[in-house]
């Protein structure tokens, strides 16, 4: 479809700002897609990040939202993921 | 995406090393699988946008019943053309008319109606938008390029977790009998948020 009701990108605005927003945001769908979630679990922990932090990136209170979910469920601690966060750099 | 190249000119940002240190440990303890994180990125990349509304609000102008439904309830009418998926539930097609113009916003955070829009773009979630959006709607609007006439009242909606709201462009004048494939190409993603007029 051609014109401005074509793809998000092609009215002039990237859907990613980059390549690591798209990953946070497949992580969160995935994350409550594949353990049975509810949407809004997610949801409301970002309105909290955003609330907190409301001239931060967009995605960054995703990113924030996403690990408040996952240590809230115990799936990674907040410990490991500093570590590995922190090796990922070198 | 593919600027991974295993190497990066820049050194990573806090938030991208977590993102990765994340995405590195859901996927090693078979949390997520990363196939479906990249079905994810690319559907919104690819499929879902504001070319799912457009045929949402093309459908309601060529055909009064279906417009009917949308009106009464919007996600099961948006469901009818297949569409649905997060963000989805609960959405209420607004209309304008020849006296009432509606705008979206969301004061909150960004809810907005994923399967008919695509994700928001970033000035919808920017805290200037979503704060002076309520406050002075038409002075925004106007800065916006979009200029509403004074006798036209402006509604202005705040989405929420109980309702995500997609504005319903008037049909534009002298489009009888133009297909509806035509018409849909021509209802552009700021009309249904509704800061613009088509």
């Amino acid at each position: 479809m051609a014109g401005d009701a074509a793809l998000p990108r092609e009215n002039g605005e990237l859907v990613f700002d980059a390549p690591w927003q798209g990953r946070v945001l497949g992580m969160a769908l995935a994350l409550v897609e594949q353990r049975g979630l509810d949407w809004d679990d997610f949801r409301q922990r970002l309105i909290t990040a955003v609330d907190a932090e409301p001239t931060r990136l967009y995605y960054d209170s995703w990113a924030a939202a996403l690990t408040d979910l996952v240590v809230d469920l115990g799936l990674v601690s907040a410990h490991e993921l500093e570590s590995r966060a922190a090796r990922v750099a070198r | 995406m593919s600027e991974d190249h295993g190497h990066h000119p820049e050194p990573l940002s806090d938030v991208e090393r977590r993102a990765r240190a994340l995405e590195e440990l859901l996927t090693e303890k078979g949390i997520v699988r990363a196939e479906f994180i990249d079905q994810v990125v690319e559907a919104y990349a690819q499929d879902i946008g504001p070319m799912n509304g457009a045929k949402v609000v093309a459908r309601a102008w060529v055909d009064p019943e279906y417009k009917q439904r949308l009106l009464a309830d919007g996600s099961a009418a948006i469901a009818e053309l297949g569409f649905g998926g997060p963000e989805g539930d609960h959405i209420v097609a607004v209309e304008n008319t020849p006296d009432v113009h509606n705008v979206v916003v969301c004061t909150l955070c960004s809810c907005y109606p994923w399967p008919v829009l695509g994700l928001p773009p970033n000035w919808y979630k920017s805290p200037p938008y979503r704060s002076r959006m309520v406050r002075e709607p038409r002075t925004v609007l106007a800065e916006m390029g979009c200029d509403v006439p004074e006798h036209v009242e402006i509604r202005v909606w705040d989405s929420s977790a109980e309702m995500r709201y997609l504005v319903l462009p008037a049909r534009p004048p002298g489009t009888d009998g133009v297909g509806e494939d035509e018409l849909a190409a021509t209802v552009t993603r700021d009309a249904m948020i509704g800061v613009a007029r088509p």
